[in-house]
């Protein structure tokens, strides 16, 4: 007897709305979603792109990771920085990175970033926003180098030089300052290494350090940790705590077994 | 600066939109107060910020006043600034009426008052003060922006107030320890700690960095350092 | 008629032939203050109607530079592109003003009163820069406090006697200091740049390299910020006094566009 399989309701699922809303009613306040502040940007040079992100993931006004990777792998010639909700920006690069290595399999050919853009915006847009990820997204594919931002909507742009997050507005005042078409390898990096900088130190959502990815015909130069501009000093004094300085209220100890001479287990 | 769209009407058509100006906002911070057996020692980060954007890197938040005492303020630095103002008016007052400096046990009682007076259109501040009290020892007072204050041994208020207390209620306050002397600790002492805790704050407190102003306020008189910090 | 953009496509809660629509001004309509009337207490919070964008100031070598485009807007329009929006008060203190515009011209005028006191006194004394930065900033705050605020946002910058100074207040009373500042739009996409220029250069740049430095940011700005225009003023002052020049021009490029083609495949 075959099983019928029930196919997935297409379109976005509203049903925990409703049992939010009861939630709330009765004063159960939302979880504080973790966000990443963040400066991302991207921009294209002679032979590629070079994309950037800073490394601080915010929850509120609190810094909960010093040095998260807000670069995603997509495929092995394109990659995807996010802003936005954290978890929403993890989990969406991972589903399309997946989409994009069946498709591979399928096409025997290596992924178009157009593929990768449509398969997101597509997603983002059949959740109308709900999902809180602003990408920028680059590659370097058969018809050359790439750049898009996607925003949580779905709406895109292709355009030679882009910044998202909250730390934006500083990273593309300095590409427009500064970005001019066809520069070297060098000048982009310290360009695009420049302007996540700029987010870093005038973003309080944004800090730490830079990380730098560069995507050419050759292959991909992913440079964690491209700069670091944030060490945290030397302290004044270390804070060992002496052995007992926790006081021990109760102690049981209990014995489990009991432990005898015999012969050695065999792990053959 | 916020601005709230309030719907007026509760029918299905769009009332006008009213924009309500709000008289508050935070330019945050932290700050933080120690009292030692004859000293006390009052520091604050010196970032203004609002939203997500630096105001300034240096704007102290910690006054001097005249009577030898020093305030340190978080929260709306408009209003920080203006209540320090009529502080010192009222201390010049004092000067000229008492033939002497306000104690710092009077000052803490009198900011009390003056910031209930305004218990109905609150000084967005959280104040702590610092001094040397009439005994000769370190004192510190914690207020809420309406008055209430309570005299302690140290104190942490602003954005990673939250962060540092628990810090400072073990390494000064010796608490959850045992087999360990609790001592009244010197100002070296104190400093480092107070350096530590900005250091430590600086890390996961978006609002804190920059620099902080260290004051240590003697008998003899009031010391300031100032040592920066992580600008990110 | 209803000359009033914001008015077009909102209910008919008025009767027309009754009212005639020959208002130009939002919020005093006839109809508006019929349903008001209804809806509760009369305010004096407001919104602010024509509004100037960013000023950027920086300190340098010999003094202080502003620098402010000349557009006043009326929400999107861009009504008035010939205002200026640095004045000079005295012979050592400029002021750049963003927000609404009839706020700027009321402080003009209550410092203007302020200079005639000062001048009656006829003591010698002249207003520096932090007089007056103190004066405005207790201001602002006193209006605040009335909740009836100047919405503005002001740069305050002189020298006098060899001592530079430049400073901020808004429509809150909150007031800082530092050797840049910008308002606005200025603050979120000028401010990087500025204090990648200037801080920590402060008694070496030159008064070229101010220049170049603002006019650099007014013209980023003016790519990027929606209610912003390319014909700006910079301002100086150094010990030797002030000046503002002439609205002018900023060059642009726009050559890029011709690579954007399409927003996906």
């Amino acid at each position: 007897m075959a099983m019928k399989v029930e196919l997935p309701q297409k379109g976005f699922n509203f049903e925990n709305f409703q049992r939010n809303a009861v939630l709330a009613d009765k004063g159960y306040k939302a979880p504080k979603v973790t966000k990443t502040g963040t400066t991302i940007c991207g921009c294209l040079y002679k032979d590629g792109l070079v994309l950037g992100a800073d490394t601080r993931a915010t929850e509120g006004p609190i810094v909960a990771d010093k040095n998260c990777e807000k670069i995603h792998y997509l495929a092995p010639n394109m990659y995807c920085c996010g802003a936005g909700t954290a978890a929403d920006c993890d989990h969406t690069t991972h589903l399309i990175e997946s989409k994009l290595e069946l498709h591979r399999l399928q096409t025997g050919r290596p992924s178009r970033v157009s593929t990768a853009l449509t398969m997101l915006k597509q997603m983002l847009f059949r959740y109308q926003g709900q999902i809180g990820c602003a990408l920028v997204l680059g590659g370097f594919d058969v018809n050359g180098p790439h750049l898009y931002t996607i925003y949580p909507h779905g709406s895109t742009d292709k355009l030679p030089y882009v910044t998202m997050g909250s730390g934006s507005l500083a990273a593309m005042a300095v590409f427009e300052s500064r970005w001019r078409k066809d520069m070297e390898r060098e000048e982009a990096a310290e360009l695009v290494k420049d302007a996540i900088s700029a987010g870093i130190f005038n973003d309080l959502g944004s800090g730490s350090n830079v990380d730098v990815c560069i995507i050419t015909a050759d292959g991909v130069d992913y440079r964690r940790g491209y700069d670091k501009p944030n060490q945290r000093g030397v302290k004044e004094q270390s804070y060992k705590f002496a052995k007992g300085t926790t006081a021990i209220l109760t102690e049981d100890i209990r014995q489990f077994v009991d432990v005898v001479e015999g012969d050695a287990m065999d792990i053959s | 600066m916020p601005i709230t769209h309030e719907y007026q009407s509760a029918s299905p058509v769009k009332a006008p939109v009213e924009h309500r100006f709000s008289p508050y906002t935070d330019n945050g911070g932290t700050a933080l107060a120690v009292a030692g057996e004859d000293f006390c020692v009052v520091a604050g980060d010196t970032r203004q910020s609002e939203g997500y954007h630096i105001n300034s890197r240096y704007q102290p938040k910690v006054f001097q006043l005249s009577n030898g005492s020093v305030l340190a303020t978080g929260g709306m630095y408009a209003d920080a600034v203006t209540l320090v103002k009529r502080l010192e008016q009222r201390l010049e007052w004092y000067y000229h009426q008492h033939e002497k400096k306000m104690s710092v046990d009077a000052l803490a009682q009198m900011l009390s008052v003056i910031l209930y007076h305004k218990r109905f259109f609150p000084y967005y501040v959280w104040n702590t003060l610092g001094g040397i009290d009439g005994n000769g020892k370190g004192c510190v007072f914690s207020y809420d922006p309406v008055g209430n204050y309570e005299k302690h041994h140290w104190n942490c208020t602003g954005s990673a107030g939250h962060l540092i207390q628990p810090f400072l209620d073990n390494q000064i306050g010796f608490k959850h320890m045992q087999g360990i002397q609790r001592r009244f600790l010197t100002p070296e002492e104190v400093v480092r700690i107070v350096k530590d805790s900005f250091t430590s704050a600086t890390e996961r407190d978006i609002y804190t960095g920059d620099y902080v102003e260290i004051f240590i306020v003697t008998a003899g008189g009031i010391d300031v350092q100032r040592v920066p910090l992580k600008r990110d | 008629m209803d000359h009033f953009p914001g008015n077009w496509g909102q209910p008919r809660s008025r009767d027309d032939h009754v009212f005639s629509s020959t208002d130009y001004f939002p919020g005093h309509n006839a109809y508006d203050v019929g349903s008001r009337a209804a809806s509760g207490p009369a305010q004096r919070t407001q919104q602010p109607m024509v509004t100037g964008t960013s000023v950027l100031g920086i300190t340098f070598k010999d003094g202080i530079m502003l620098a402010a485009d000349t557009l006043a807007s009326y929400g999107s329009l861009a009504r008035f592109r010939d205002v200026q929006r640095i004045i000079k008060v005295g012979d050592s203190t400029l002021i750049g003003a963003s927000g609404e515009v009839a706020d700027f011209q009321y402080i003009e005028h209550i410092l203007e009163t302020l200079t005639i006191q000062e001048y009656d006194h006829d003591d010698g004394q002249k207003l520096s820069p932090r007089h007056i930065y103190e004066y405005l900033s207790r201001v602002m705050y006193g209006r605040r406090s009335n909740f009836n605020p100047l919405w503005n946002s002001l740069i305050v910058g002189g020298v006098k006697d060899g001592d530079r100074f430049l400073g901020f207040v808004d429509l809150q009373g909150t007031t800082y200091q530092s050797s840049t500042i910008a308002t606005g739009y200025g603050a979120y996409i000028g401010q990087p740049l500025l204090r990648k220029a200037v801080e920590g250069r402060e008694d070496e740049l030159t008064e070229e390299e101010a220049r170049k430095v603002l006019e650099d940011v007014m013209r980023v700005l003016f790519y990027r910020d929606a209610r912003s225009l390319n014909k700006i003023q910079i301002a100086t002052v150094t010990a030797a006094g002030s000046k503002i020049t002439e609205p002018y021009e900023l060059q642009t490029e726009w050559a890029f566009a011709e690579g954007v083609r399409g927003y996906g495949a």
